[in-house]
């Protein structure tokens, strides 16, 4: 779980997932066009890459290869987690 | 000094000039042969006296892992401008043809990206007109 928290713990790396979220399953470049139209982040595609990797590592995206293009997808299980460890923490945010 | 021809490599020239003639609607402009291959080029149909698109063998070994690299990531090795992307969309996707990249509000622009089944993604655009 401190995989997840250390992922979910850069501003670039929450707004990737927020875009994962809102639309399933891009290609890096899909994904570093977003961020730089919609945020006007300037981050580099490696810088890019990187993250997803740590994302990745965390299990909070998941890969797969279709055709010749590999597409990223949102895996929320990790953050799950959270909510089975402390239940009735996040309960009480949603009466 | 003005672009005035460009190339893309293709798998094989003959599937490839199919494609970007009768799927994507590009006029054949020279095929000279040179050898088992030819000098294979498109010009827009729009825009016949414009660009030629040079339709090139890939025969290169270091063609092969460059364009993998760049298709793993999804990345385009030519743009094309439309009127409209979304109705390309629509009418390629029924063609068969897969996009790795739908329809993407850019703000003044939009684009989408496909595979032109030759080895390459290619990235359409339509920008809007500043109003």
């Amino acid at each position: 779980m401190a995989d997840v928290f250390r992922a979910l713990d850069d501003e670039t790396r929450r707004l990737i997932l927020d875009e994962l979220a809102a639309s399933d399953g891009q290609t890096l470049f899909e994904i570093c066009t977003l961020l730089t139209t919609r945020y006007r982040l300037s981050s580099t595609r490696q810088a890019i890459s990187q993250h997803l990797a740590v994302l990745e590592s965390a299990g909070l995206v998941v890969t797969e290869r279709r055709g010749r293009s590999k597409f990223h997808y949102f895996n929320g299980e990790p953050l799950a987690e959270i909510t089975r460890r402390w239940p009735s923490v996040v309960g009480k945010e949603d009466p | 000094m003005k672009i005035r021809l460009t190339s893309l490599f293709v798998d094989d020239q003959r599937a490839a000039l199919a494609f970007y003639t009768d799927v994507l609607g590009f006029t054949k402009r020279r095929d000279v042969p040179i050898g088992e291959d030819s000098w294979l080029t498109v010009v827009s149909s729009d825009d016949p006296e414009g660009p030629e698109l040079l339709l090139e063998p890939c025969g290169h070994p270091a063609v092969k892992p460059f364009r993998d690299a760049l298709a793993e990531d999804g990345i385009p090795l030519a743009q094309f401008a439309v009127d409209d992307v979304e109705a390309e969309h629509e009418r390629l996707t029924k063609l068969g043809v897969v996009f790795t990249q739908k329809p993407t509000d850019g703000g003044d622009y939009t684009t989408a990206v496909f595979d032109d089944t030759c080895g390459n993604l290619i990235q359409l655009i339509a920008e809007r007109p500043a109003s």
